[in-house]
């Protein structure tokens, strides 16, 4: 039996992209795995990169028409879809963000896994807030860590450490 | 402490007398929300053993909050405002009539093609079609404000794009609201209704402030809504005991947050989606308690609360709840296959709420009370007067939609309300070529948004109450 609200490994394989489709440019990584009644992240696409034949057939993304541009990502009613991009010994990580305060670019954050655990402290790269509230804050970390940060903390103290 | 999704247009700051104290509040709360936020968290007692009450559901469904108000006893205080000078006592335990006979109301008539009971996503939506369809709407609402549940709802909702996917709740509810606003259908506000006594055509009976109405309609939709459950355990009464959408109500709409931690009791998507708006309110979280080996809601909605660091324990339950005058702490155990607790497994956390999210039961006494035929549908949540896919019920001109039909979701809601108000209209001979039109673009919606696996429980009892409407609906 999984963890609840953790993806099962063997379908989590599914979803990440291959190390060649992320390196050196973002892309997102949809983690909607069930069969729900939602295609917002389809039809949000500005580059129709989200394939899902029918509103309830789990989406999956086409990383080669993946423009990494964040939409989907503040799009998603699930908050279930983040971006990744490696970078040589670094990966970049968005994740979707509604809480306050959003922190700023340099400012450095927990990186969560998914159950929460902080795994590392992590610069801020860049975070935007879209008119409805969501935010996408994108965190800098080790790229062993980019298909498992998917959370950030701000710090207690205000370092980070 | 600013939200990071709302913001709280409190209106202008009022004072009141609450058992000789004078506590200040502002215009947009209800008086049981204005006391909560004084810390007042007793909001009543048991008539036998005088336990402290609290504060449940939040929308006038459940007994709790029951207070005297300018004299008047059992007045629903959770869907009352707040009102300069206004006069407060908790009842001991029971309210007294006043020996004056009450002041000469004025009573209201209205004669309308179409009444809707019920402002939620289901009634606006349908007072929405009926509306464009050329019919004359009253829409009655009880609440403070109008929008049913919608206007609690932070979150974004799914579906599909004409649906409003992506769209959170509170938005939706503005976007109907606009789009009723432009159409001619008649508002009456804090309007209960108590009966509908139809024949030809229905005469119902509905309270307001100023008075009691009589409201003359060719058809009537039933957009009650649901009715938060209660599980059994041992000071399950204790103020801090909430419903989860009692507690949406006070955080969300009124902008009051009654406690500090939290331990939730259901992991359905309601007590997921709770979860996580109690992180966003500040709220330390200790664990979500699911009976099930498995959740009941969306794994996404799970996620967002475990990458937050908020436990799910499957196969757990809440042994009790701890605290003599409210909520200080919650015991849970887990359970074996029989969902008997496991003697030796029990862990205690201090909270002071404990949030339930154990699911809702359809508010159908309206049409129970206008002699609707019903079904007890466990699949819909409990008793649910028969409709056909038209949600027409056994009595003539009466429809129900949205949770008062069956427990679903706000989306769903909206579209058996579109079905229903075009119904409705067409019934009446108002443009029923385009009644027809949007009748199957909403019934092919609803169609499409009930396919998948989440549904087919809904599906399972939506099916039975059409195959029993087949024989008590002529």
């Amino acid at each position: 039996m999984s963890e609840p609200g953790v993806i099962p490994e063997d379908v989590l394989a599914e979803l990440l992209p291959p190390d060649e489709k992320a390196e050196g440019r973002a892309v997102a990584v949809i983690e909607c795995h069930e069969e729900i009644p939602c295609d917002t992240c389809r039809w949000v696409c500005p580059v129709k990169a989200v394939i899902k034949p029918a509103i309830t057939t789990p989406p999956r993304c086409d990383w080669d028409a993946c423009i990494g541009c964040g939409t989907c990502v503040l799009a998603c009613p699930g908050l279930a879809i983040f971006m990744v991009k490696l970078d040589g010994e670094w990966a970049e990580v968005s994740v979707p963000y509604e809480f306050l305060p959003v922190p700023k670019r340099g400012e450095v954050v927990w990186a969560l896994d998914r159950v929460g655990r902080r795994v590392a402290t992590a610069e801020v790269v860049r975070a935007v807030t879209s008119k409805d509230r969501t935010s996408m804050v994108t965190i800098r970390v080790p790229r062993g860590l980019a298909h498992s940060v998917r959370a950030i903390l701000p710090p207690e103290d205000g370092t980070g450490g | 402490m600013a939200h990071p999704i709302l913001e709280f247009d409190r209106g202008r700051e009022v004072e009141f007398n609450f058992e000789g104290r004078r506590i200040r509040a502002f215009e947009s709360e209800s008086i049981a929300a204005a006391l909560v936020a004084e810390g007042v968290l007793t909001l009543g007692w048991s008539p036998k053993r005088r336990r402290p009450r609290g504060f449940f559901c939040g929308i006038g469904k459940c007994s709790s909050c029951l207070m005297t108000v300018d004299g008047v006893p059992n007045v629903r205080t959770c869907i009352t405002p707040v009102r300069d000078g206004v006069e407060v006592w908790r009842q001991r335990p029971l309210g007294e009539l006043p020996e004056a006979p009450p002041p000469e109301a004025k009573a209201g008539e209205l004669d309308v093609d179409l009444l809707v009971i019920g402002g939620g996503p289901a009634g606006l939506s349908a007072a929405i079609e009926a509306s464009r369809l050329g019919a004359r709407v009253a829409i009655a609402d009880e609440n403070v404000r109008p929008g049913g549940q919608l206007i609690k709802q932070t979150h974004k909702f799914f579906g599909s794009r004409e649906n409003y996917a992506g769209v959170r709740g509170i938005e939706i509810a503005r976007i109907l609201l606009r789009e009723l606003d432009g159409l001619s259908a008649t508002w009456l506000t804090r309007a209960t209704v108590i009966a509908d006594y139809s024949g030809r055509s229905h005469d119902v009976v509905v309270s307001t402030p100023e008075g009691p109405w009589r409201i003359r309609a060719d058809a009537v939709v039933v957009s009650t809504g649901a009715m938060e459950n209660m599980i059994p355990f041992p000071n399950n009464d204790l103020p801090g005991v909430m419903g989860a959408g009692g507690l949406q109500t006070l955080m969300h709409v009124f902008g009051v947050v009654p406690g500090e931690s939290a331990l939730i009791v259901g992991a359905g998507n309601v007590g997921l989606i709770l979860a996580y708006q109690l992180l966003q309110a500040g709220v330390d979280v200790k664990a979500i308690v699911e009976i099930m080996p498995k959740i009941g809601g969306y794994a996404v909605h799970a996620a967002k609360v475990r990458r937050m660091g908020v436990p799910i324990l499957l196969r757990h339950t809440l042994r009790r709840a701890v605290g003599r005058e409210r909520v200080e702490g919650a015991e849970i155990v887990r359970v074996d296959e029989n969902f008997r607790p496991i003697e030796g497994t029990e862990e205690s956390f201090d909270v002071d709420m404990i949030v339930l999210a154990v699911g809702l039961t359809p508010s159908t006494e309206i049409p129970r009370q206008a002699g609707a035929a019903w079904d007890y549908v466990p699949e819909l949540g409990g008793p649910v007067p028969i409709h056909d896919p038209y949600l027409r019920t056994s009595v003539e001109g009466m429809y129900v939609a949205g949770d008062s039909s069956g427990i679903e979701e706000a989306t769903t809601a909206m579209l058996e309300g579109r079905v229903a108000g075009a119904h409705a209209a067409a019934e009446l001979g108002l443009r029923p070529d385009r009644a027809e039109g949007v009748i199957k673009e909403a019934l092919r919606q609803l169609e499409s948004f009930r396919s998948g696996p989440f549904s087919a429980k809904v599906v399972r009892g939506k099916q039975r109450v059409w195959e029993r409407a087949r024989e008590v609906i002529g």
